[in-house]
């Protein structure tokens, strides 16, 4: 009994082994954030001087909470923007009829794997031609076009998903196409929308690259870029201070996460793009 | 539909017309307002150039070893184990930890690393190793390729994790009952009937994420940014962003950099095509069934 004990938890005992690092790393995050130091994961003492962020600004940067406007705003316009236009042309992929259709999802298809990254160069000089350069509209643009063949991708698999007999009863019954769409279809794939919504959110609250390279004066940052800058600033120097804001910064995530992982899952077994 | 359209053609067609064009002139801030055409003279600098090489040397490392070691690897070993040894309720704990890395914004996550490697007395990694005997050592100056594998595989491995675990779990219970009626162990059951079975899934995983890795450099950016020394870590994607957009050297030649993304674009559009032909995409371009608008 012993042994077959024993033998059982051998699994358990390698995943947490292989698990652990991620284990550690967070909780240091957060012992951290407290701490008047650490030494490896040990604390040297407690504080509430790393969150002074919160009420004044740090040298050299912004208020934190401009910057924190700046990421809810652009991560915001981002989801309402990605979600609308991902639900109509998903839609239109799905269900409707048009010339050129094929064309179409095939190249959302080659986008959604194309990787984007690659195309930042052009963009930086789209945007300047543009007059478009450090503006937050921009950014979000680039950050919507990027992103929307995996929204439209994701969105037609949820209206694939809806039987035909439904709206066909309601187009039968007189309803107009735009009518069912609303009323009908819709509704039926909330959890797809939701889902959506919630994924496009975390992505542009926690992007990096594109603000960085495309906003460059101080106002325009969003929290990733001023962390960016507080670690280049400040390296090696004060880790209770970047752990708070990191934690600061990490908290919307964090909190969305626990609630609505079942969502984000259906999302990522549609095929998630990118990241290493 | 036409916003989708507006956006994808500003942001994708035009970007890659754009990029092609820009390797074909001599750009760069001194020249700005007046470049000129040079033709194919970056390419050929390219060739030329004794960084081309190195870099490359570091891309295919860099790739094949995430690729093994994590992406598909890592991702393999935990779908595995946790569908096949632990109870339902573990095994979602350890995916939910698992997935932790990839929905922290990066930057975090960077700075997680850059703690854990860092000098004694700090360095996590130094405090938990030095009672095995492990000399104490800066790990991202010392093993710089080992730190930016580890941390751009503990994101990687999720992706596949969620692919190959869902492709198990979809297995019909009767082939594993009656493997195990027939005496197979969970070994045996996993060799010879659940990994055929997940070919597919294991195939996409491995081409999806080749063309990422091959693009991606934030988390290296963020880690070392090609460092330490000259390009020690420097790949392929971060090189072309270094020329372009960052003043590494006090001189940005967009030409240049360009160029170089260009070959990545190509790679870019050359395989994501082949593999939609391969993961068959004619089936999933079936025509709708209401035509009337």
């Amino acid at each position: 009994m012993i042994v077959r004990g024993f033998k059982k938890s051998i699994p358990y005992a390698i995943l947490t082994i292989v698990t652990l690092p991620i284990i550690i790393f967070y909780g240091w995050l957060f012992v951290s954030s407290f701490a008047t130091g650490t030494e490896g994961l040990k604390p040297l003492g407690f504080t509430l001087h790393n969150w002074r962020f919160l009420t004044q600004p740090l040298p050299h940067m912004p208020s934190v909470w401009r910057i924190t406007f700046n990421t809810l705003v652009f991560a915001s316009v981002v989801t309402i923007a990605e979600v609308s236009i991902s639900a109509a042309a998903g839609y239109g992929i799905s269900r409707l009829k048009f010339p050129g259709r094929k064309t179409f999802l095939g190249l959302t298809l080659v986008l959604h794997a194309f990787p984007s990254v690659t195309l930042l160069i052009a963009i930086f000089f789209i945007l300047y031609t543009l007059h478009l350069y450090d503006r937050l509209i921009g950014v979000i643009m680039v950050k919507v076009a990027l992103d929307l063949p995996f929204g439209i991708w994701i969105m037609k698999g949820f209206f694939d998903t809806i039987s035909w007999d439904i709206e066909m009863s309601a187009l039968i019954d007189g309803c107009s196409r735009l009518r069912a769409w609303i009323q009908i279809v819709l509704p039926l794939i909330r959890p797809g929308i939701a889902a959506l919504s919630i994924f496009c959110f975390l992505s542009g609250w926690s992007e990096f690259l594109m603000p960085y390279i495309f906003l460059t004066s101080f106002n325009n940052w969003t929290l990733s870029v001023m962390l960016k800058r507080i670690i280049g600033d400040f390296r090696f120097l004060d880790y209770g201070l970047l752990t708070s804001v990191g934690l600061f910064y990490m908290f919307p995530v964090l909190l969305f996460y626990a609630f609505t992982q079942q969502y984000l899952l259906s999302i990522y077994t549609g095929g998630v793009k990118g990241g290493a | 539909m036409s916003p989708a359209t507006i956006l994808i053609v500003l942001f994708f067609f035009l970007p890659v017309i754009v990029t092609i064009w820009i390797s074909m002139t001599d750009m760069s801030v001194a020249t700005f307002g007046n470049y000129k055409l040079i033709g194919f003279a970056n390419y050929a600098r390219m060739i030329r150039s004794q960084w081309t090489p190195k870099i490359l040397k570091n891309t295919a490392f860099y790739v094949t070893a995430t690729l093994c070691f994590f992406n598909v690897g890592m991702a393999l070993f935990l779908s595995l184990l946790t569908t096949q040894y632990i109870d339902k309720k573990s095994a979602t704990l350890f995916r939910t930890l698992w997935l932790l890395p990839r929905i922290t914004p990066s930057v975090i996550y960077a700075l997680l690393w850059i703690y854990a490697t860092e000098n004694p007395p700090y360095g996590i990694l130094n405090q938990l190793l030095t009672p095995f005997g492990v000399e104490p050592r800066n790990w991202m100056m010392k093993a710089p390729w080992v730190v930016i594998i580890l941390a751009n595989g503990f994101v990687g491995a999720s992706f596949g994790m969620i692919i190959f675990t869902s492709a198990i779990e979809s297995i019909l219970p009767d082939y594993l009952m009656a493997a195990k009626v027939d005496g197979a162990s969970t070994l045996q059951t996993i060799r010879y009937i659940i990994l055929p079975m997940i070919k597919w899934p294991i195939l996409f995983v491995l081409s999806y994420q080749t063309l990422s890795l091959l693009a991606s450099y934030e988390y290296i950016l963020l880690l070392t940014n090609g460092g330490p020394g000259f390009y020690t870590t420097e790949v392929w994607s971060l090189y072309a962003f270094h020329r372009a957009l960052s003043n590494y050297f006090g001189n940005v030649q967009f030409g240049y950099g360009a160029a170089l993304a260009a070959v990545l674009v190509v790679i870019g559009i050359i395989v994501s095509v082949i593999y939609l032909r391969v993961f068959k995409f004619g089936e999933l371009v079936a025509e709708p069934k209401i035509e009337v608008l």
